[in-house]
């Protein structure tokens, strides 16, 4: 128990508390000093160099055209996230198939886009046009029902979109593949036992399970597509935020301050997507280790276990009571 | 009960709620397969409760498995409640592999308990139980969540149904895990070393939980080292070893007074 008002009314329930010096660590403090004085110096420098330009920096920080390349930003990285989430996860299940074809078909998705530069892959849907000038719907190596001019159906911005997306849903893949990997197979066992459906038990049982591992570096991924958006302008789409800032920068002669615009509105999106990883980490840690999330907070043996877990003093997992 | 290996001709009982025949199962092939069940012949009657002793390896829990198409089975067939497991017989008596939606609605109706509980660690106590009912029967929650709060009643465990699985001891969990199979009214319980995971002192309260299912009149087929739950609510032991069924009767038979010598070998080291 480590109420403090049992402390202070001198009911400790230790009567032989320890009450010892600590050992002496002046290494500490230098190091901490050192590092405020960098720290500060840092900051000296960017405040009082006039060449930031601050006051170009609060005049153009909500400019229309900014927000504008704000607004494309987001666009792109939550929609290209979204599609290349539902390619993932089909891919990550091709991958685990008893169909040979679509473990391969899988592999090879994930080999072409992982193995290539996105910057190159991006340059390669803007030619499509050139490549395919026009596509058409029918039966394969059959008659066309109709057909259309790539240039006027696949503008740019979906280019770019399913360009992203395309390369980003490799990587998600593995992740999901990980993640699925990740939950005991005497999960699906129990649920088959049940009398669940192979859809049901992925939905139901190990997908939920699988987030756990999922979660954390999918948030990774998102935060990284935020800045990877700024390569469209291969494709080229010219919208977005770098390319808007620079372009502004260009314009008025003055480079530095509209770089630090773009700075500063990545930084702020990134630290709101921070903020609803935790949540969603917290969501999907249910029922697991200390996180033990809506209900039932540090109630029985689990609680008791996961304060011993928490303190990071022993090794082995203290939830675990089963032999392996 | 029906002895000895490969006996085909064996009638099932009308009573019969599980009828194993002949079965055989090999993991793996060539080089590499093993030979796990080499001819099993079980009965159990409606009501029943059957324990399954053995020494590791001796097959128990494949057997088990096989009766709830975990494992398919390599020969032989395993009938339940009239039902042939994973298969269709056509007119010509030509075995077809039934498809995975028909296995599952067969396994449904046998609730099956494991060594390490494997309760869904993201569902509290009382969503493990309500998540059957509900996502394969396709019961209401209302109606799931009423049958569930007597169910964990049943196990007496009202006082932990919002707690997770990592909130519980290994003993409660069991218990949930009992009530989670109880939840789609089975006809019959299959229970894998139930007990073989736990701490000592938690042994007791899954035991009397069981012996209280058995008592209102379930049939259960146990696989246990528990030598004392064998003897009091056991109504046929069966001693397994190296894949075949050495001998069955009776527990005051078969525990007191074993007629074959690898019986007589094995209790002599576990009693």
């Amino acid at each position: 128990m480590s109420s403090s008002k049992n402390l202070a009314s001198g009911n400790d329930p230790v009567p032989n508390r320890i009450h010892a010096r600590p050992v002496p660590r002046p290494g500490r403090l230098v190091a901490a000093a050192v590092v405020l004085v960098l720290a500060a110096m840092a900051a000296n420098a960017l405040i009082t160099n006039d060449n930031f330009r601050w006051d170009v920096v609060w005049l153009y920080l909500r400019d229309i055209v900014i927000i504008r390349g704000v607004m494309w930003t987001l666009i792109l990285t939550f929609g290209s996230m979204a599609i290349a989430v539902v390619l993932a996860v089909t891919l990550a299940m091709m991958r685990r198939s008893d169909n040979p074809v679509m473990r391969w078909v899988s592999w090879l998705w994930i080999w072409f886009f992982r193995g290539t530069p996105i910057y190159t892959q991006l340059i390669f849907w803007g030619l499509l046009g050139v490549l395919y000038p026009r596509l058409s719907l029918g039966i394969p190596f059959g008659p066309e029902f109709f057909s259309f001019r790539t240039d006027d159906v696949l503008t740019v911005f979906w280019l770019a979109l399913f360009g992203l997306a395309f390369n980003e849903s490799a990587y998600l893949a593995e992740i999901m593949r990980a993640g699925l990997t990740s939950v005991d197979p005497g999960q699906a066992e129990a649920a088959k036992a049940l009398g669940m459906k192979d859809g049901k038990i992925m939905r139901r049982v190990i997908l939920p399970q699988a987030m756990r591992v999922i979660v954390p570096p999918t948030g990774n991924e998102t935060i990284s597509m935020l800045k990877t958006t700024s390569l469209v302008v291969a494709v080229p789409l010219t919208f977005e935020l770098t390319y808007a800032t620079s372009a502004m920068g260009n314009r008025q002669f003055v480079t530095i301050p509209f770089l630090v615009i773009a700075a500063l509105w990545y930084l702020l999106i990134t630290s709101i997507l921070m903020v609803g990883q935790h949540y969603l980490e917290k969501y999907y840690g249910r029922g697991f280790g200390t996180a033990t999330g809506r209900r039932g907070r540090g109630k029985g043996p689990g609680g008791r276990q996961a304060a011993i877990a928490a303190a990071g003093t022993v090794k082995e997992d203290v939830n675990r009571e089963v032999t392996p | 009960m029906s002895v000895g290996a490969g006996s085909t001709t064996a009638p099932a009982d009308a009573t019969d709620m599980v009828s194993v025949r002949a079965v055989h199962k090999v993991f793996g092939h060539g080089q590499e397969a093993v030979h796990v069940l080499k001819g099993v012949d079980l009965d159990v009657a409606r009501g029943e409760v059957t324990v399954i002793l053995g020494p590791s390896g001796s097959g128990k829990s494949t057997l088990l498995r096989c009766i709830n198409e975990l494992e398919e089975i390599t020969g032989g067939s395993v009938v339940v409640g009239g039902d042939l497991m994973g298969y269709r017989k056509d007119a010509k008596g030509t075995l077809h592999r039934l498809h995975p939606k028909a296995v599952a609605k067969q396994r449904s109706r046998i609730g099956m308990v494991f060594q390490r509980f494997h309760l869904f660690p993201h569902m509290t106590a009382l969503e493990n139980i309500m998540e059957a009912p509900v996502q394969v029967r396709g019961m209401s929650k209302k109606a799931a969540k009423q049958r569930a709060l007597e169910l964990i009643e049943r196990v007496g465990l009202s006082d932990r149904m919002e707690h997770y699985p990592a909130q519980l001891s290994g003993g409660q969990q069991q218990r949930v895990a009992i009530a989670r199979a109880l939840a789609m009214d089975p006809e019959l319980m299959l229970f894998d070393e139930p007990t073989s995971a736990l701490d000592p002192e938690l042994v007791g309260e899954v035991l009397s939980v069981m012996q209280d299912l058995a008592k209102s009149g379930m049939t259960m087929i146990v696989v246990t080292h528990e030598i004392g739950f064998a003897r009091e609510v056991a109504d046929h032991v069966v001693f397994m070893d190296d894949g075949v069924i050495v001998e069955t009767g009776p527990p005051s038979a078969v525990l007191d007074d074993p007629q074959e010598e690898r019986t007589q070998n094995f209790l002599s080291h576990v009693l």
